[in-house]
């Protein structure tokens, strides 16, 4: 029996929007933490170190996010961790998002004029110090706004972890549209609340990029 | 438990892996030739067009933005046959992937249309040139030299975004990998060989992007 697309199937879909939000943020956060790391190895003094995250950043960049997905997927029993689609999406949204990530970021800490670091050491302050007090609260606000972008980057990419089989707003939809044979009907829905999680982000981004370009 | 890893039977299926690397490119091209005509288009529309056009074309690209192509990708493979309209994946996959990528590449191409400054314009119509000319030669070639690196970039993640018609059984290169797998039960071995494969395919898409700069900007 089919049944008929409804609105508990679209308070079905909302429902399902908040696992969306929720790899969102854990993916948001493993980003950042391995960005971070990446994007301070790539202005290192250590050359090697440089090297082989600018590699690494290579190699992620070329790669489609769905062989990432795959590949831990189906890489992480090999090494024995037993792995559900969760973690697996978690761990491969975290390396892929890193890479891109800690590009932004190195990208508004080099935005910072050389002087700024030497101004630092004349006063005294040690290299973290410097990074910690002179150069990362400025390359904040040039950070903010590509990074604002690149959480509605996520949230869009987050829909690939339907194809492991976790259950968030994509798969959801697939669910119900092979449950009420009206896949345009759901799709559109699963469209309508992409956009409305997305939307607001973008012109957030776009009005802190006017914001501090004034600014500057 | 102790595991080896055997690429030999993948490798052994390279005919298929190679079968799909030439769907994967012939989809690449189809979509970045109709996403960059679509994106000149309707960025000419947004910053010369009439009022409602430039409505039309924010809309587009903002909705186009704002939502997953895998998203995209089912409503008009899934969701167009309720009204009708019936196409084969190859066909679905073009048709989303050049959607998705005109609305991207319409804000690179409008980004550099506003930045060639709007004395130039007038000295092109000073000179008598007309407005088409004016377009092609005075607006269209400078910023298309500034927006190349970023066009650029957004082709090569368009390659590399191509993998996601594999759910909807086009037959491209992820798809390929996907078949080797449930064949030789070599899971992992598949996708990092198919991973290697996109690495090179988007390393051959930047230098070619990189020698199409130098060929028709960087020599004169």
């Amino acid at each position: 029996m089919i049944r008929t697309f409804s609105y508990v199937d679209v308070m079905y879909l909302v429902a399902a929007a908040r696992w969306t939000l929720a790899l969102t943020s854990t993916a948001f956060v493993g980003s950042a933490l391995l960005g971070f790391l990446f994007a301070i190895a790539r202005i290192s003094p250590i050359a090697p170190l440089r090297w082989l995250v600018a590699a690494l950043v290579y190699i992620v960049q070329g790669t489609p996010l769905l062989v990432w997905l795959f590949m831990i997927f189906f890489g992480l029993p090999l090494v024995g961790v037993s792995v559900n689609p969760w973690l697996a999406a978690a761990v491969a949204f975290s390396v892929y998002g890193s890479a891109f990530l800690g590009e932004i970021w190195r990208g508004a800490l080099v935005s910072i004029a050389k002087t700024q670091w030497e101004a630092g050491a004349s006063l005294g302050l040690s290299t973290f110090q410097q990074l910690r007090y002179v150069i990362v609260p400025q390359s904040i606000r040039i950070a903010i706004p590509p990074t604002v972008g690149f959480l509605v980057q996520l949230i869009k990419n987050t829909s690939l972890a339907a194809t492991i089989g976790l259950v968030e707003l994509t798969r959801e939809g697939q669910l119900t549209a092979a449950g009420t044979y009206k896949p345009f009907a759901v799709y559109i829905t699963v469209a309508s609340i992409y956009f409305v999680l997305c939307f607001p982000l973008t012109q957030w981004s776009r009005s802190l990029e006017r914001k501090f370009d004034g600014a500057r | 438990m102790k595991y080896g890893l055997q690429f030999r039977d993948v490798f052994a299926a390279w005919e298929s892996l190679l079968d799909g690397v030439l769907i994967t490119l012939l989809l690449s091209a189809c979509a970045m030739l109709g996403g960059l005509a679509i994106g000149i288009a309707c960025a000419a529309g947004r910053v010369y067009g009439p009022g409602w056009l430039k409505r039309l074309v924010a809309a587009y690209v903002e909705v186009i933005r704002n939502t997953p192509l895998l998203v995209q990708l089912f409503l008009i493979f899934f969701g167009l046959p309720s009204f009708g309209i019936r196409l084969d994946g190859f066909t679905a996959a073009v048709l989303a992937l050049v959607i998705n990528l005109g609305a991207y590449t319409t804000e690179i191409v409008r980004a550099g249309l506003e930045a060639v400054p709007r004395a130039q314009v007038e000295a092109g119509h000073s000179l008598g040139l007309s407005g088409l000319q004016v377009f092609r030669y005075i607006v269209m070639f400078p910023a298309l030299k500034a927006m190349f690196p970023a066009l650029a970039s957004q082709f090569v993640l368009l390659m590399l975004a191509t993998s996601i018609v594999s759910q909807i059984s086009v037959e491209d290169l992820f798809h390929a990998a996907s078949i080797v797998q449930s064949r030789t039960f070599r899971d992992f071995e598949v996708y990092v060989v198919i991973g290697g494969l996109y690495l090179g395919l988007a390393f051959v898409f930047r230098g070619l992007f990189a020698a199409l700069y130098y060929w028709t900007f960087a020599r004169r």
